[in-house]
C-alpha cells in the first residue's frame, strides 16, 4: 500500500490569522505531497514498501544505502508533516492540562520554562528543521531540534509536539521573522492532540 | 572596524521580473544584514576580532563550538558573492575562455547546466550550489546551510542560493523554476570569468 497524503483535519483558512491560507495550501498540497510522492518512488518494490511510516523511520539504519537518504528525507518529511497538521487547530492554544501538564511541570519546572526551551530550540535551529517535545524510551520528556526532515523516531524517541521551522512553513506571511511565527504558533497548538500523543507514547 | 552590509551591485529592481525587488528587500535588507549584525555582535573580545572575513571563515570552519562565528561570517561572504553572480540581462551561455573551460570539464554548457541544476535542486534543506575550481579542475558541488567552498580549499566561481528565503516569495515550492531562470536570465558570466585565477 503506497503512502498517501492525509487530508487536513480543518480548512486551509482555519488557522488564520496565525497561519495563512496560501501557506497551508502550498505547504500541504505541494511540499507534503512531494515528500509522499518521492518516498513512494524510493521504496517501491522493496520490502520497506509495506511498513508503516513510523516503523520505516525506526528502521532507517537498516534501509539499503542506495535509498537511505531518500527515505530519511522524504519519509521523515511525510511523518513530520502528518503529525504537524494534527498538532494545530482553530480556537486552540492555551496550556496543557492533566497528566501532560504535570509531566511538563516536573520535566521543565513549569509551562513557561518549557515554552522558553521549545522557543529557543525552534529559533536557533540554523537552516531548515524542526523543534520537538519528545517522549524518551524511559518515558521522560525532552525538548530538542533536528535538522532538515530528520525525525525523533529515527533515534528511538516519540515526538508528541513539533514545529516546522523550514522557511516554507512561514515565509509567505512572516518572511525573515521566524520568532514572530513561533510566538503565534502557540495560539494554534492543539493540546488535546499533544496529550493524546503523550498517552499513546507511554503505553 | 565592524563589518558593513555591502550595497547591492545594481538597483533592487534591476533583475525584475526574474528576481523581485521585494525579495531583495528581505534577502539583502534583512537576511544578509542580520548575518552582518550577528557577526559584529559576536566579534568584540573574541580571538577573531581583527581578522578579515575570509580568515574568520577559515579559522572557524569545522569547529562546532565556533558555529556562531562560522555561520554568520560564511553567510556574509556567500551572500555578497551571490549578488555579484547575478546581473541584468545575464544568463545563457558564457563566451571565450570560460566556454572552453566548461566544454573541457563537463562536455559542453548543456551538461554543465544539467549538473548545476541537479546540485541546486538536490540540495536538501537549506544551502548553496556552486561552480568551483579545485586545484585545476572545475567542479559542480552543493553545500548545506552556510558551508562554503572557501573553507574547503576550493575557489568559488559561481553560486546560487537555494535557501527557501532566496526564492520563496517569487517561486514558492518551485525551486527548479528558480534555478532554471537563474541560469537562463541572471548569471553574470563576466564575474565568473574574473574569478578564474590568472
Amino acid at each position: 500500500m503506497a503512502h498517501q497524503l492525509p487530508s487536513l483535519p480543518y480548512d486551509f483558512g482555519a488557522l488564520e490569522p496565525y497561519i495563512d491560507t496560501a501557506t497551508m495550501q502550498i505547504h500541504h498540497g505541494k511540499h507534503h505531497q512531494a515528500y509522499v510522492t518521492n518516498l513512494n518512488k524510493a521504496i517501491e518494490g522493496t520490502p520497506f514498501a509495506d511498513l508503516a511510516i513510523e516503523e520505516l523511520l525506526a528502521k532507517i539504519d537498516s534501509v539499503p544505502e542506495n535509498i537511505r537518504t531518500a527515505v530519511r528525507n522524504n519519509g521523515g518529511g511525510h511523518a513530520n508533516h502528518s503529525l504537524f497538521w494534527k498538532l494545530m487547530a482553530p480556537n486552540a492554544g492555551g496550556q496543557p492540562t492533566g497528566e501532560l501538564a504535570a509531566a511538563i511541570d516536573s520535566a521543565f519546572g513549569g509551562f513557561e520554562a518549557f515554552k522558553e526551551k521549545f522557543t529557543a530550540a525552534a529559533t536557533t535551529r540554523f537552516g531548515s528543521g524542526w523543534a520537538w517535545l519528545v517522549v524518551k524510551p524511559n518515558g521522560s520528556l525532552e525538548v530538542y531540534s533536528t535538522a532538515n526532515q530528520d525525525s525523533p523516531l529515527m533515534t528511538g524517541d516519540t515526538p508528541i509536539l513539533g514545529i516546522d521551522v523550514w522557511e516554507h512553513a512561514y515565509y509567505l506571511k512572516y518572511q525573515n521573522r521566524r520568532p514572530e511565527y513561533i510566538t503565534n504558533f502557540y495560539n494554534v497548538i492543539n493540546w488535546d492532540q499533544v496529550a493524546a500523543n503523550y498517552a499513546q507514547a507511554r503505553k | 572596524m565592524p563589518f558593513e552590509l555591502p550595497p547591492l551591485p545594481y538597483a533592487d529592481t534591476a533583475l525584475e521580473p526574474y528576481y523581485s525587488a521585494k525579495t531583495f528587500g528581505f534577502h539583502h535588507g534583512k537576511h544578509h544584514k542580520a548575518y552582518v549584525d550577528n557577526l559584529n555582535k559576536l566579534l568584540p573580545g573574541s580571538a577573531y576580532e581583527s581578522l578579515a572575513l575570509e580568515e574568520i571563515i577559515r579559522a572557524t570552519a569545522g569547529d562546532a563550538s565556533k558555529a556562531g562565528f562560522f555561520n554568520n561570517a560564511a553567510q556574509v561572504w556567500n551572500h555578497t558573492f551571490f549578488w555579484h553572480c547575478m546581473t541584468p540581462n545575464g544568463g545563457g551561455r558564457p563566451g571565450g575562455a570560460l566556454a572552453a573551460r566548461l566544454d573541457a570539464a563537463f562536455g559542453g554548457y548543456e551538461k554543465f547546466a544539467e549538473q548545476f541544476k541537479a546540485a541546486a535542486v538536490g540540495c536538501f534543506g537549506s544551502g548553496w550550489a556552486w561552480l568551483v575550481l579545485e586545484r585545476d579542475e572545475l567542479k559542480v558541488i552543493s553545500t548545506p546551510n552556510a558551508e562554503t567552498p572557501l573553507a574547503q580549499g576550493q575557489v568559488a566561481l559561481l553560486t546560487v542560493d537555494v535557501w527557501e528565503h532566496a526564492y520563496y516569495l517569487d517561486y514558492q515550492n518551485r525551486r527548479p523554476d528558480f534555478v532554471q531562470t537563474f541560469l537562463d536570465h541572471l548569471v553574470n558570466w563576466d564575474f565568473v570569468a574574473r574569478n578564474l585565477p590568472g
